[in-house]
């Protein structure tokens, strides 16, 4: 399977990674490298194998369902590049 | 007397323990090595008031009679691993300015036993790559050079510079990450032991993500013994991990010079791959002569869908980071890059901070997720995922406790050599290594030997899930037969 430049600019945009005009034809490339180089795989028929859920069997734990964390905004804050009155600012995104 | 920052981890703890020298001493060898060789790249930041006030704090805890397994030992970091109030970045320029406010689980666990933090260590950008040729701090340079030849040669990827600092002696030990061999094949690129523990053995908490049913942390070491004394220490269960696992952390010492007599060691005949050079081939042969001769039992083994490991590593691994380097939007940490309207914001932002092989992973995994695609590469990679463990579940419950392969294809190249035309030549360094991540298998890399132009190369010991102690007790035959493989030219420091 190989992917055509509408391809390339809409996983771009899918991807939420702007991507100029004039990258896109050695993105292309590159992107057709890497899925001839997955091919391989159709050679082998899986209709009848399970996909693997865990890379080790273990069942996923369950704790109570209470508030073990928080309360330090400061902290989860501390790292945004814009935060006001104790939240993550962004531009404005309903009209 | 050899210099303090040239002991083993193992010596060192020794001389601690009998007063010998101090852990400020110890920690000040280091630093004063680390400042002597910037020119090999190998730390992305260096804390060194950080690491005296811990050494400091070390000593009096050995006066006192309270030290930690690690009491004052001086190690490094990779940088994928959150560090609080230290810059951790992942080597990429979109979490350039990142300082975590919380401490990764297996950091906490070192920091708990007593150890001293020298700094955080270079990789390749998320950890994507294998010749730490894409770390937004530019290439680290390997301490190795070929013989009479002074070519900047890589130290491996992604945990380059965790591979090289424990080479040149920049620290006891170092941290790594492995997603597809990123211990294990800049373990061979530098003379160094590397080990990846089975998945789930050590926490995945605070660990920067890259594919997470695939990530691991391990060690980096200069001998067998080293490695055991920290993987002892990283391991263990922790409930902010749902999947770490709740089993006792075995003391991995005891396994270290434990007999191997009577042990079964698989030799997979679907390893000898086209083009393997003759020197990977006599290293491999000399490998199994050196278990042999302790006493193992040497069997052909068959595991045959190798050949489908690494297309199913790539779609799974990528798939997996397209979703979790989702979260690098310029709204909760990292840069931002303004635009018109907040998709446009998201769009810039990430290409601006995301460099050319992340994005392209990116780009690939979100192919392979999308609409209409989902079933013919990742669950059908899932699906293969589910052969390749098979095949190693079959050889266990023949019998056979550990398989030897080698670690890489060639030895260490020069910075540049690969990978500029077609990225999947880069992917191929992971051959042998993929596989024990898509089965989620411990495995040891251990040096083994040297190519005709004076490289080390490695040996692959792999094990059953959670029998690391085999590794140990195997990789320390192969240290004793062998010899160890220390970097005797110091030539970044002339």
């Amino acid at each position: 399977m190989s992917v055509d430049i509408g391809t390339v600019r809409r996983v771009a945009h899918l991807a939420r990674i702007s991507v100029s005009e004039e990258e896109l034809p050695a993105l292309q490339g590159e992107l057709n490298a890497i899925l001839a180089f997955v091919e391989q795989l159709s050679e082998l028929d899986v209709s009848d194998v399970e996909p693997m859920t865990s890379a080790v069997p273990m069942t996923l734990p369950l704790r109570a369902d209470e508030v073990t964390d928080g309360h330090y905004p400061d902290r989860i804050l501390a790292n945004a590049p814009e935060a006001e009155g104790g939240f993550f600012t962004v531009p404005k995104v309903v009209e | 007397m050899t210099a303090l920052n040239q002991l083993t981890l193992t010596q060192a703890r020794e001389g601690l323990a009998q007063g010998e020298f101090s852990a400020v001493e110890l920690t000040d060898s280091y630093l004063g090595a680390m400042e002597a060789a910037r020119a090999l790249n190998s730390y992305t930041a260096e804390t060194a008031d950080k690491a005296r006030d811990m050494a400091a704090r070390a000593d009096a805890r050995i006066a006192s009679g309270d030290a930690g397994p690690l009491e004052g030992l001086p190690l490094g970091v990779k940088d994928m691993f959150a560090t609080e109030g230290v810059a951790t970045t992942a080597c990429s320029n979109i979490l350039k300015n990142f300082v975590p406010t919380y401490e990764s689980t297996v950091t906490s666990h070192l920091w708990r036993d007593g150890a001293v933090m020298l700094g955080k260590l270079g990789n390749d950008e998320f950890a994507m790559g294998s010749s730490n040729e894409s770390s937004a701090f530019g290439p680290v340079v390997s301490p190795w050079r070929r013989e009479g030849d002074a070519t900047p040669l890589v130290p491996g990827g992604s945990s380059g510079g965790s591979a090289a600092a424990v080479a040149a002696y920049l620290c006891a030990a170092a941290t790594g990450t492995d997603t597809g061999g990123s211990i294990r094949q800049p373990a061979a690129f530098t003379g160094t032991v590397g080990i990846k523990p089975t998945y789930g053995r050590c926490s995945r908490w605070g660990i920067i993500a890259y594919a997470s049913s695939l990530d691991q942390a391990g060690v980096f070491a200069r001998t067998v013994n080293d490695a055991a004394i920290l993987m002892r220490s990283m391991a263990g269960h922790d409930p902010k991990d749902s999947t770490s696992v709740n089993l006792r952390v075995p003391d991995y010492e005891d396994a270290v010079g434990a007999s191997v007599r009577g042990k079964r060691i698989g030799i997979p005949r679907e390893y000898r791959v086209d083009g393997m050079s003759q020197e990977i081939c006599e290293l491999w042969e000399q490998g199994a002569d050196m278990l042999r001769d302790a006493g193992a039992e040497i069997v052909e083994i068959s595991l045959p869908h190798t050949k489908y490991a690494l297309p199913a590593y790539y779609i799974v691994a990528l798939a997996e980071a397209s979703s979790n380097l989702a979260r690098y939007d310029g709204v909760r940490y990292g840069e931002r890059v303004p635009g018109k309207d907040i998709i446009d914001m998201y769009e810039r932002t990430r290409a601006a901070g995301f460099g050319p092989e992340v994005r392209r992973r990116i780009m690939i995994g979100t192919y392979v997720l999308s609409a209409g695609y989902y079933d013919a590469y990742y669950l059908k990679a899932q699906k293969v995922r589910t052969l390749i463990k098979r095949d190693f579940d079959d050889v266990y419950a023949q019998g056979v406790d550990a398989i030897l392969t080698p670690t890489t294809p060639s030895p260490a190249f020069g910075i540049g050599e690969k990978g500029s035309g077609d990225p999947v030549e880069m992917y191929l360094q992971d051959v042998f290594t993929v596989t024990v991540n898509l089965a989620g298998l411990p495995a040891m890399s251990v040096p083994a030997g040297f190519s005709s132009d004076g490289l080390p190369l490695g040996l692959q010991l792999i094990g059953r899930p959670f029998q690391e102690e085999t590794l140990f007790s195997l990789g320390q035959v192969i240290e004793d037969a062998a010899g160890r493989f220390p970097v005797e030219d110091l030539w970044w420091s002339k």
